[in-house]
């Protein structure tokens, strides 16, 4: 029945996706160019070169970049494997818990991170780690990493649980299976799909994090974002577009790896 | 995206009703003590006095409440008339959050619509092509973004050289700057579920509009757009709400000239101003009037599901 | 895609190594300001000392002073504030006393900067560097005279809506009360309410309030006059070739001196000490002041500047140029006067 929606296309609307592409890809393209460019200036093009991304490991700002990379990356890892496990053990009470009275409030409360504008996340946590007497620094981060990533991974997760039918579990205990066992063998692995996209949207979220990062960084400790942050103020340079780059190749490869999996899954 | 998470889905069942204390256990306890607690504390401190230079004395007080809405000049000990400079932020906000969802309004719901309307094979293609930009870090993409608009940019190399324009248009450090900052920042968030509405159309309600001799352009106004609304909800609410808080572009692309409430509220905090209580009220007030818009869709979402139903 | 999550994994291991054995050698934490010092003095003191200088950023006084007022604190052992922010600094009980003799090379602080007001007897702190605010012109934009700061406040043509100034509040407030020839904390109602005059009215002309941005945008064009320091307008003429020139207005400009201070609570003091008297080594101060092109506040540091440095028109103000002025702390109530100016034009 769905084939048949081709006849109403719009002819203006291939243009205009065409158009939305180019909008969203022509930056990107343009800072990948201008980080293979030999020039300092990020205005004239001096022919093709590597050295900004030399530059990146071994320049001067290279000590910055490597433990900004590096607490970003174990923040992100760390962050992220906490709240999923968080996130899948609230879907489980959420999907497979029945009807409950603060269902929509648990549920209203796992989104709040999403729902709300994330200067004011970040002004509520700052206020509150400076009242407790949390000296900021690489643990109050990952702390409101982990709170804040835990919506992002419930998504996927609750998503995928809500598509799994009762039935599997079910015909488990019915061949004398515990609930532990029906949870190991039947649930979890067909999950898994749900728990790795969340997993890796989580990862992303807190790589990608700027604006709660910097509220409640400390003293010295930088991510990547914040780090690059302090650079591109005193201009672009092109060790920045290196970098952006970099990440830029990062990212595309866990995409590609999330849309992998999740096309493995349809194949079943 | 919302809706559909909302409603709870078929497949739900009461399996783990008895350990359902102990697994929401964690996430009650971290976002009840990262978030929600803060939120309070928030709320708190907006009514304490500020201490001078940063900081609070634990000391009830209004005038962070009466700073944002009554001017009382220069001087403090004018008779108090309406402060028009924060509203006058905040509607700016709300005007450039505004004008960066209509903007990915219109080009995202033909983007949307086209790949909906593609072969199925197609259509993961066309997404995946579509998020790829979204996982590239905010930063990044607002920095190329402000690369691009300079005087001496790309863009503007482009259009002296096909003629358009002789002289360099400033778009940096203009409020335009700032709306087109925003709108490729979210773009994508306008795309996804607009294409999730409509991937979950039923054309067949289209071709029974074509057989009654409906025109094209009809058909879409009067039989998609109704039917595909909480799509196009979903992504305004998406590209609205994080534009209306957003740093970033405003500080890149604005120039910092032109506070948004963003900035107003880091300013307080990091900035010289050193005024907790009132960016404490302020991030309330804007808490409290995100909270109104997502109530006031959420409850017209729910009357079309209902109709739908 | 296997091989890529074990590099990645192995990466992760080698960086937290490193991160360790930082952490055993032991470290200093300085807040600073944006690009203020030379990574090649950061590595010599790191050589010298085996001390690790972990460096966190700021671009203005008032952002730093928000910053540890928020839980800063405890975390940072020193910060470089300018003049009139280091009396807050200490006012607000925020700086430990360096004791007598601690510092092996305290003698070196030329006289002159010894006995300051904003730290008699320097129990608090240390010369970093001094300098001049004025404003830079972008030559070929505008080729008038631009010794007045009028440039800024009431700019020719050319200039208006292309103007950046410092996200600095107070260094804005400084230049224009002395634009117009007033005190600068002046309680006085009417001078305040003129002072409030000029900066609303004036707000047309500017395009950003930006200080990390300050050279950067004057080099590339974007603006064509704007707020900055002396030695930062030299090295955006002469590393970056903007022509661009800085002014000495007839009716004054902003002198400072940025200091480095011991701060209360400091996690690794000795480490501060040792960075403190580092930076109280001629030979040291000279490779900073190469790099900033300020100025140094300790003797024999001339022997070790580039000869050009001296010559420096960033550095030399014309005869007619008016008096270089410090900024003054204000009182509360003229402070939070001043605040609300500040934020009500930036709305």
């Amino acid at each position: 029945m769905r084939t048949g929606a081709a006849r109403f296309d719009f002819p203006g609307f291939k243009v205009m996706t065409f158009l939305c592409l180019f909008i969203l890809y022509a930056p990107l393209v343009i800072v990948m160019i201008y980080s293979f460019n030999d020039s300092r200036s990020i205005t004239t093009w001096g022919g093709f070169s590597l050295r900004w991304y030399v530059d990146v490991f071994t320049g001067p700002d290279s000590a910055k970049f490597k433990s900004a990379a590096f607490n970003s990356f174990s923040i992100a890892l760390i962050a992220a494997t906490v709240a999923t496990a968080i996130a899948t053990s609230a879907a489980l009470a959420m999907v497979r818990g029945g009807r409950f009275k603060l269902r929509t409030a648990t549920f209203g409360v796992i989104n709040l991170p999403i729902l709300v504008p994330e200067i004011v996340t970040a002004v509520a946590i700052l206020i509150f780690f400076n009242t407790i007497g949390f000296t900021r620094g690489y643990m109050t981060i990952l702390v409101a990493h982990i709170a804040f990533c835990i919506p992002f991974a419930y998504l996927p997760i609750s998503a995928r649980m809500q598509g799994i039918e009762g039935v599997y579990e079910q015909a488990a205990m019915d061949l004398y299976a515990d609930r532990k066992q029906a949870f190991r063998r039947v649930l979890l692995p067909m999950m898994m799909p749900g728990i790795f996209s969340g997993f890796l949207l989580a990862f992303i979220i807190s790589l990608d994090d700027f604006i709660i990062t910097n509220f409640v960084k400390g003293a010295g400790v930088e991510t990547l974002p914040t780090a690059i942050f302090g650079s591109v103020k005193q201009g672009i340079r092109p060790n920045i577009m290196a970098i952006s780059t970099m990440l830029l190749a990062f990212s595309t490869v866990i995409v590609t790896l999330s849309w992998l999996v999740s096309r493995i899954d349809r194949t079943k | 995206m919302a809706g559909g998470a909302a409603s709870g889905g078929s497949a739900t069942s009461d399996a783990y009703a008895p350990a359902r204390g102990w697994l929401l256990m964690p996430a009650w306890l971290v976002l009840g003590i990262v978030v929600v607690a803060p939120v309070f504390l928030m709320l708190i401190y907006s009514f304490l006095t500020k201490e001078f230079r940063g900081g609070v004395i634990w000391e009830f007080s209004l005038e962070a409440y009466d700073q944002f809405f009554f001017d009382r000049g220069l001087f403090g000990d004018e008779p108090p008339t309406i402060q028009w400079a924060y509203i006058q932020i905040f509607w700016r906000s709300i005007w450039q959050a505004t004008l960066a969802t209509v903007l990915a309004l219109l080009i995202g719901f033909p983007t949307a619509y086209f790949i909906a309307t593609r072969p199925v094979q197609q259509r993961t293609v066309w997404v995946f092509l579509i998020t790829i930009p979204y996982w590239v870090n905010l930063l990044i993409r607002t920095v190329s973004m402000r690369f691009i608009l300079r005087d001496q940019g790309p863009l503007n190399d482009f259009l002296q050289w096909i003629g358009v324009i002789a002289e360099p248009l400033t778009i940096i450090n203009t409020n335009i700057g700032v709306q087109l900052g925003l709108f490729y920042s979210y773009l994508p968030f306008m795309v996804l579920p607009l294409y999730a509405a409509i991937e979950r159309y039923n054309f067949a309600l289209s071709e029974a509009a074509a057989d009654l001799y409906a025109p094209r352009r009809k058909i879409l106004t009067r039989v998609v757009l109704p039917a595909v609304k909480p799509g196009v909800i979903a992504g305004c609410i998406l590209v609205f709400v994080p534009s209306l808080g957003s740093f970033l572009a405003p500080d890149l692309l604005g120039g910092a000239r032109n506070f948004m409430i963003g900035s107003l509220i880091d300013e307080q905090f990091r900035g010289s101003a050193g005024n907790w209580p009132f960016g404490a009220a302020a991030a309330m007030i804007l808490l409290t009037l995100v909270l109104m818009v997502l109530m006031v869709l959420a409850r017209q979402q729910a009357r079309l599901e209902k109709g739908a139903g | 895609m296997h091989r890529q999550l074990r590099t990645s994994a192995i990466a992760l291991c080698t960086g937290l190594g490193f991160a360790t054995a930082a952490v055993a050698e032991g470290e200093v934490v300085v807040y600073h300001w944006f690009e203020y010092i030379p990574q090649e003095l950061v590595d010599k003191f790191e050589a010298e000392t085996g001390i690790t200088m972990v460096i966190d950023t700021y671009d203005s006084n008032e952002a730093m002073l928000a910053s540890l007022r928020a839980g800063g604190m405890g975390t940072y052992d020193v910060a470089v504030p300018g003049d009139y922010m280091v009396q807050i600094m200490r006012d607000n009980d925020m700086l430990d006393t360096i004791e007598e003799g601690e510092l092996s090379n305290h003698g070196n602080i030329l006289p002159e900067w010894l006995d300051v007001d904003y730290d008699p007897g320097r129990r608090h702190s240390i010369p970093y560097q001094w300098g001049s605010t004025s404003f830079s012109v972008n030559r070929d934009v505008y080729d008038g005279a631009i010794n007045t700061t009028d440039i800024i406040f009431n700019p020719p043509e050319e200039l208006s809506g292309r103007i950046n100034m410092l996200a600095s509040q107070g260094e804005v407030m400084a230049l224009a009360a002395i634009h117009l020839g007033i005190p600068m904390c002046s309680p006085d109602r009417d001078d305040m309410q003129a002072l409030n005059d000029l900066l609303m009215g004036s707000r047309e002309h500017w395009l950003s309030f930006n200080s990390d941005t300050a050279r950067e945008i004057l080099v590339s064009g974007d603006a064509a006059a704007g707020m900055i320091y002396d030695g930062f307008s030299a090295r955006g003429r002469i590393e970056e070739g903007a022509n661009i020139e800085y002014a000495f207005p007839t009716q004054g400009y902003i002198a400072w001196m940025d200091n480095m201070v011991l701060l209360n609570d400091a996690p690794n003091r000795e480490n501060a000490i040792i960075l403190m008297d580092f930076l109280l080594e001629p030979e040291n101060v000279g490779m900073l002041t190469n790099f900033t092109q300020y100025s140094a506040g300790i003797a024999g540091v001339d022997d070790y500047l580039d000869p050009e440095l001296a010559a420096q028109p960033e550095r030399n103000p014309p005869e007619d140029a008016g008096p270089a002025v410090f900024i003054d702390v204000c009182d509360q109530q003229t402070q939070e006067i001043h605040d609300r100016m500040w934020t009500a034009l930036r709305r």
